[in-house]
């Protein structure tokens, strides 16, 4: 799960880690009241879940409460990557001498946290590793004791940096680690670390991906969850149980099983459709859900036709012809179904299907040429 | 003829008593498994299918000699269920559970260091040795006994692809889902080596999908092998940065796409299906049948 800059920085400024004073506003009047407490200057930073906000313009600064205001003015209802920027972070602005990086991301590989030091920070860290790995520090966490104090001056000192960082800087990566493992993120990052003209060290902007799988141990960060910031379909197919991922075409795809659904997606491609999403009924659903999930695809204006794709085992083939019966009153007209249903009760499923005038076919590549073909023929 | 589990594997099942374990037990006692004991917290000196339940994995192991683990822990618990096997000495453990925080399962891989353990999972459908049982919830049915291994990062796609070799006359020597999460025990790599090893096998079929590099890393191995692998890959339609479904299924920036996949298996010599249809006769084509 996402979350913004600000919630970030509430998370780092728990485990210890300097940040600067910073206060959420909503209209450009809040920026500027914001602005007067501070009595300085400002930076406005737009909070969305996008990364490249700087360069789309998303962050300006205000040097006084007016300027501030009109910032914020001009960032707020702004479009960053086709998310509107809803809520600005305003923050005075700082006296930065250097950037640097610091994160730790969860490796696959290693299968374990991986601890990232860089001393050329405050730029795209993707960057880095893809044109100058070589400027790149990692160690894998050991997670039997976590990130050790000296480990983290060891990896600082080795990126080159001085030794005012060396000696702040240890303590705010330790600090990282804990954190990363404490809140259940999968990534945690300062970009930049920042080494103030007062000889100071900061964490002047920050990002965390907060691991799905621990949000119910996780109730605060849970709450933080802003549906309209993210697709709002996939959120509420979540809601309901569903795993659903937004594409482009016009076929919708439902099956049972992440890997046969994206094979789907792949077979309905080679018959020379597009598939307009991703959507996993799980393990055993009943007509309900079948029936859920087509009218939730159908929602989606893009899609023409609607696949659906499962292989019996605890899923049911009556079951699933069940729910394509109960939908179809409820789909638009005309829009056609095709099933494949294969594995348990699949001949009582195809059955129901055959006298209720739907199509269905005999295997996925059938089916997926029937339902390409149904959409072309519209 | 079969790797990791044959009839005479002796399973303890964790979670045995919940909804998902209880279910799955049944399934797994008809397909004539050796289930020998169950392990709940709190519920230890009942019998539930004729099979009797303990409090802790260690006494569950002394008392009736079980070899092997099936973890039907809910999400939370399951890392330590995983851990406590381990401790207990349990060689094999096969954990089903999906959705553990990747935290956990990064703690339980370092505990498996120290640990002579083999981890199956976690999210994934278990494995299966046609004729002489499974441990995990794949329909057992679809299964012929036979010379095939076969390896997948999915469940429903596993049976797909398996149903299509039993219809084609390819039995299998034992069905392998290693599990769609980042974190998982057993990569592709040394259940190849296994079945290498495994003289009742004669060729090795593989599903990859996108996400890491385990395929990659099956690729630099499977020159060294003498029996043939045929693969497919999954997921060659999915957008970069989109987790499709399976926590482990994401495509992040240039790793872990489908067509590098593709190519460095192909530039390994393995023949790659571009669909799941073609698989059982690109095996009678490597094995000359």
């Amino acid at each position: 799960m996402k979350i913004h800059e600000y919630q970030a920085k509430e998370i780092l400024r728990r485990f210890g880690i300097p940040v600067q004073p910073g206060k959420v506003a909503a209209t450009p009047e809040e920026a500027e009241t914001i602005a007067r407490e501070f009595n300085a200057p400002v930076v406005i930073k737009a909070q969305v879940y996008v990364g490249g906000r700087g360069k789309a313009g998303g962050i300006q600064f205000g040097d006084t409460p007016e300027q501030a205001r009109d910032a914020a003015n001009r960032v707020l209802g702004m479009d960053i990557k086709g998310l509107t920027v809803n809520k600005v972070l305003v923050t005075p602005k700082l006296q930065i001498k250097e950037e640097y990086y610091v994160g730790v991301i969860m490796d696959r590989a290693s299968q374990a946290p991986v601890i990232m030091v860089s001393a050329a920070g405050g730029i795209d860290i993707e960057e880095v590793a893809a044109t100058a790995p070589e400027k790149i520090i990692k160690r894998p966490m050991d997670m039997r004791w976590g990130l050790l104090p000296e480990q983290a001056r060891q990896m600082l000192a080795d990126a080159g940096m001085p030794s005012v960082v060396v000696a702040k800087g240890g303590a705010i990566l330790t600090a990282l680690a804990k954190a990363f493992l404490a809140a259940d993120a999968s990534l945690a990052e300062i970009n930049p670390l920042a080494l103030m003209e007062d000889g100071s060290v900061m964490a002047a902007d920050a990002k965390i991906l907060i691991d799905d799988n621990a949000l119910t141990r996780q109730p605060e960060f849970a709450s933080w969850s802003e549906p309209e910031e993210a697709n709002p379909l996939e959120f509420e197919a979540k809601a309901e149980g569903l795993t659903y991922v937004k594409l482009d075409g016009n076929v919708g795809i439902i099956g049972n099983g992440a890997g046969l659904v994206m094979t789907t997606l792949d077979m309905v491609a080679r018959s020379g459709g597009k598939p307009a999403n991703f959507l996993d009924i799980g393990g055993g659903a009943k007509a309900e859900v079948m029936k859920k999930a087509l009218l939730f695809v159908a929602r989606d204006p893009q899609v023409k036709g609607i696949l659906v794709n499962i292989f019996g085992g605890i899923t049911r083939g009556e079951e699933v012809a069940k729910g394509i019966i109960m939908a179809q009153g409820e789909l638009p007209p005309g829009m056609p179904i095709v099933a494949r249903l294969s594995g348990t009760g699949e001949v009582e499923g195809r059955a129901l299907l055959a006298n209720a005038g739907l199509m269905w076919g005999t295997d996925m590549r059938d089916a997926s040429q029937k339902i390409v073909a149904a959409i072309s023929n519209l | 003829m079969s790797i990791l589990y044959n009839s005479s594997t002796k399973v303890l099942v964790t979670g045995m008593t919940g909804r998902e374990g209880l279910f799955h037990t049944k399934n797994m006692l008809a397909a004539n498994t050796n289930v020998v004991a169950g392990v709940t917290p709190g519920k230890g000196g009942q019998i539930i299918e004729g099979v009797p339940v303990f409090d802790t994995v260690r006494e569950a192991v002394a008392k009736t000699g079980a070899n092997a683990a099936v973890i039907f822990v809910p999400p939370l618990g399951a890392a330590d269920s995983i851990m406590e096997c381990a401790d207990a000495g349990v060689p094999l453990v096969v954990c089903i559970t999906e959705g553990i925080p990747v935290n956990d399962m990064a703690r339980a891989a370092a505990f498996l260091k120290e640990h002579p353990t083999t981890l199956i999972g976690p999210n994934c459908p278990g494995l299966a040795t046609p004729g002489q049982g499974k441990m995990g919830i794949m329909p057992y049915h679809i299964f012929k006994e036979g010379d095939i291994g076969f390896i997948s990062r999915s469940g429903t796609l596993t049976y797909e692809v398996v149903a299509l070799l039993t219809a084609a006359g390819l039995g299998q020597s034992t069905c392998v889902g290693i599990g769609g999460d980042p974190i998982i025990g057993t990569t592709f790599k040394p259940c190849l080596e296994l079945f290498e090893k495994d003289p009742h096998t004669a060729a090795v079929v593989m599903c990859g999908e996108i996400g890491g590099s385990d395929e990659e890393d099956a690729a630099a191995y499977i020159p060294t092998m003498t029996k043939p692998v045929i693969a497919f890959v999954s997921g060659r339609t999915a957008p970069p940065g989109k987790r499709m479904g399976h926590a482990g299924a994401i495509i992040s920036g240039n790793t872990g796409t489908a067509a590098g996949k593709v190519a460095a298996l192909q530039a390994a010599g393995v023949p790659v299906a571009e669909t799941i249809f073609e698989i059982p006769d690109m095996v009678k084509k490597a094995l000359n049948r």
